[in-house]
């Protein structure tokens, strides 16, 4: 596949734009399944908060919200220059794309330390939902609110793991000059899932940091 | 096919959109005018944000129609799974 | 459908797909949808011989009143294993991942799916979830019944819950990586003149089905993930200790579960569109309402999923909206029926294999679906629910319809797959051994179920053996229907007559090639200029 002239196209396809559009609609089309693995969950929430109310708000006053507002920014920031990534790329500029998603990653790895520093906050304060598990004197659906946030970030979480090694994936396509201008697809493939996780977090933090009130 | 991307100035505009709205996402959490309230204002606002990356970050302002309703196909689907559950929960206490 | 070959001196003939490499790894490493496609099917006859195994174990214990073959223990393994195996290893990846991979980009004129190293790992991935699966079952079963119901499966079952489930959760993602490659594969790989209004019946509800693959299968995969935290961690939004419910448990599961009733009829109905209009040497009737109908089934479908929770104290205002919505499936599956009849209707009918498979599908289809008007019905269903009346409800659908669909076109395509012809008169008798088999097995069971006995008790009161002893007779008479195409579909793959490329003188792009299919599918890429099932008056494509 690295010879652009004798091969124009990978097997299945006449031309390079039918490939491209083709990545482009499987991609999405991945999304769509990952909005609804995640709307489980999402649905599983609305039902139980409905039924629970305050052992949720409580629980949300558990959470630091520093670290969860200062995570959106850092998603959000990384997300950026995953698109600008994805600019420099087509404009034949492989230095910065690498140096941008070199930025990109290492807020992704920041995002999931200050993650691992709040889930082990949650452990020392014994808000770990199994037998460990201290309501503190809430009603015992807290525990659920647990559950349900340690599972919702801890599938974000390895959602961002695997988008890092992606990123890295992509540092080393475009070091080899597999991905260049003529070939700037995988950028755009992966950065439509890293903004996608980025997405699902901004569902996370209001419905599990912000509803205290 | 992806001739027409979105330039620096509106990654950068997006961006501070985005930020904004953080910034009055926490804000209006702190501010409290009734839990219910609350948690419409945090998720128009995350919904804005998502819709903002989407069309933006995601280029989906560029793409063609198929590709628009594959990504509007994932949340109208859960929508579905949302309101017939709910068709479940609310009449659940009637007494018929 | 005619195709203009353009090429004026004759190419050297490209090796057949069977003849580009002989060695295990040119199997195991294939990219070629084709081999993918033989692969899986060798795949799932496994699978569908071990959960028939436990059928037929059942069946024998069901042949008295009294548990005297197995113990409870024991049956309610058999029928978990039978379930899991049936629905997740052989029913969903039966039509879509065998003949769908097989035939797909043969059919619109392209040279492999969208994503070929997808496609090998969607294999992998099935194979991975079906070893876990059958270690679950060795290690020594799961007594949950293929639903995982909590808290049976969280809390109470002694089982291989955590196996079984991880399987299944695996094997999901191999459904989500061939509903994805199919949607983009029907999208953008079409053969230049082939329209959307062009497309063989087949393939669209392929693309009907694939939706459901892809946008259900995530729903199933988190919700085993909750079931199994909450088995891991004893902790759980499905348990009511803690405030959680059960029956969101069903929600998500049946959220899931109901479209995927979807994935195992539609991909059948697709074949016997292509099969009567090959028969019928005639256009299917009503072309387009029938490629609609199967869209709207796929859409319905998913709004319907509450009528399996009618008696499990869910709200009896949601149950009057579900019962309604599932009575709305019964018209696009109506209007297929109707149209197949009319296709009939003054074809050039001649009553080859495929064609007895597709005529029982078309009978046993609608009596399935007839039935499952009944149970759509609230105050019926209170009567019914849980007993052999919906045992034989959904084995009409999924047996009398899915596998006589997948036999009908396994035998349709054969000379496609292996290049040679099976004996015909073999194949018929066996296709008729199947019809009488299946509805020996299972009517009895509408009336045992209408009389109330419920599924899953491996001993029942006396005056229901007459009707359990013909179920079994029936069972015994089906499984001479299903043993005997392995024998003469294997040798006739090695010493049976050769096909021409279209033995059957059918329309379609995958008639059009040599048999069996060269390696790259077409010499040169075929044109297409008219609509599916082009006969002319007198049948001839």
């Amino acid at each position: 596949m690295n010879d652009a002239l004798s091969h124009p196209a990978a097997p299945p396809y006449v031309d390079r734009d039918q490939h491209s559009v083709a990545n482009h609609l499987g991609m999405w089309t991945f999304l769509a399944t990952e909005i609804l693995f995640f709307g489980g969950l999402f649905t599983g929430y609305t039902v139980l908060r409905w039924a629970h109310p305050h052992a949720f708000a409580e629980g949300s006053r558990h959470l630091e919200f520093w670290i969860g507002t200062a995570n959106t920014a850092v998603l959000l920031t990384s997300s950026l220059f995953v698109a600008l990534a994805d600019l420099a790329i087509k404009r034949d500029d492989r230095r910065a794309a690498r140096r941008h998603l070199v930025a990109a990653g290492l807020l992704g790895a920041a995002f999931l330390g200050l993650k691992g520093f709040e889930y082990f906050q949650k452990f020392q304060e014994h808000l770990v939902p199994g037998s460990g598990f201290d309501a503190h004197g809430a009603q015992p659906a807290l525990q659920l609110f647990f559950f349900l946030y340690f599972l919702m970030t801890g599938l974000h979480a390895l959602h961002m793991l695997f988008g890092l090694g992606a990123i890295g994936w992509l540092l080393r396509q475009i070091g080899r000059g597999a991905v260049s201008r003529e070939r700037p697809d995988a950028v755009a493939i992966v950065g439509l899932y890293w903004h996608f996780v980025d997405c699902v977090w901004i569902f996370l933090y209001p419905l599990l940091y912000l509803i205290g009130g | 096919m992806h001739s027409a991307a979105p330039a620096k100035t509106t990654l950068f505009a997006t961006y501070f959109a985005l930020i904004a709205l953080l910034a009055l996402s926490a804000a209006a959490a702190k501010w409290q005018i009734g839990p219910l309230w609350n948690l419409f204002i945090a998720l128009g606002i995350a919904a804005v944000k998502t819709a903002l990356v989407f069309l933006v970050f995601m280029q989906l302002r560029y793409q063609r129609g198929l590709v628009r309703v594959f990504a509007l196909a994932g949340f109208l689907w859960l929508a579905i799974s949302g309101v017939l559950t709910f068709s479940d929960y609310l009449t659940r206490g009637w007494t018929p | 459908m005619s195709l203009l070959v353009e090429s004026s001196k004759a190419p050297p003939r490209m090796p057949s797909y069977l003849e580009a490499g002989h060695t295990v790894r040119s199997w195991l490493f294939t990219l070629d949808h084709k081999r993918i496609g033989i692969l899986y099917m060798a795949a799932i006859t496994v699978f569908f011989s071990i959960a028939a195994s436990a059928a037929a174990l059942m069946r024998i214990e069901l042949l008295t009143p009294a548990g005297d073959v197995v113990t409870s223990e024991t049956y309610n393994r058999l029928f978990t294993m039978h379930g899991v195996l049936m629905v997740w290893f052989f029913l969903i990846p039966s039509i879509p991942s065998v003949l769908g991979n097989f035939i797909i980009p043969l059919m619109i004129g392209a040279r492999d799916v969208a994503f070929p190293r997808l496609n090998l790992l969607s294999w992998y991935l099935f194979m991975a979830g079906g070893i876990l699966a059958t270690y679950s079952i060795v290690a020594g079963g799961v007594d949950t019944g293929w639903t995982f119901y909590t808290p049976y499966s969280s809390t109470y079952s002694n089982g291989h819950v955590m196996a079984m489930a991880a399987g299944v959760f695996i094997a999901g993602f191999s459904s989500i990586a061939t509903g994805l490659n199919f949607i983009v594969t029907i999208h953008k790989l079409r053969a230049p003149g082939l329209t959307w209004t062009r497309l063989p019946l087949f393939l669209w509800s392929m693309y009907a089905t694939s939706i459901i693959l892809v946008l259900a299968t995530p729903v199933l995969a988190i919700t085993l993930v909750l079931m199994a935290m909450e088995r891991l961690w004893g902790v759980g939004i499905f348990d009511p200790k803690l405030g959680g419910d059960p029956l969101l448990f069903q929600h998500l599961f049946w959220f899931y579960s109901h479209p995927a009733v979807y994935i195992m009829i539609l991909p059948g109905m697709g074949v016997v569109s292509e099969t009567l209009a090959a028969f019928a040497r005639k256009p299917v009737f009503g072309y387009r309402v029938v490629a609609a109908s199967s869209m709207a089934i796929a859409i319905l479908g998913f709004l319907v999923w509450g009528h399996h929770m009618f008696v499990s104290s869910q709200s009896v205002y949601a149950g009057v909206v579900f019962s309604l919505l599932s009575f709305l499936v019964a018209v696009p599956s109506a209007i297929k029926v109707f149209s197949w009849t009319a296709t009939l209707y003054r074809g050039h009918i001649t009553f080859e294999t495929p064609m007895l498979y597709a005529l029982g599908f078309i009978g046993l289809f609608t009596v399935g679906g007839l039935t499952g008007i009944f149970l759509a019905s609230l105050a019926v269903d209170v009567h019914v629910h849980d007993t052999y009346f919906v045992i034989a409800h959904f084995h009409y659908i999924m047996v009398g319809g899915m596998v006589m669909a997948y036999m009908g076109g396994l035998h349709y395509w054969w000379p496609k797959i292996s290049g040679r012809l099976y004996h015909e008169w073999t194949a018929r008798i066996a296709a008729l051994i199947t019809f009488i088999g299946f509805n020996l097995t299972f009517f009895p069971q509408f009336v045992l179920g209408y009389l109330g006995m419920p599924r899953r008790y491996h001993m029942y009161p006396e005056q229901f053996q007459t009707l359990n002893v013909l179920s079994t007779a029936g069972a015994s008479i089906l499984a001479v229907g299903y043993a005997l195409p392995l024998f003469y579909l294997g040798w006739s793959f090695f010493f049976g007559r050769r096909a021409g490329p279209n033995p059957w003188g059918a329309t379609g792009l995958e008639w059009k090639t040599a048999s069996p299919a060269p390696e790259h599918n077409f010499e040169t890429t075929p044109v297409v200029t008219t609509g599916a099932y082009a006969y002319d008056a007198e049948g001839n494509p």
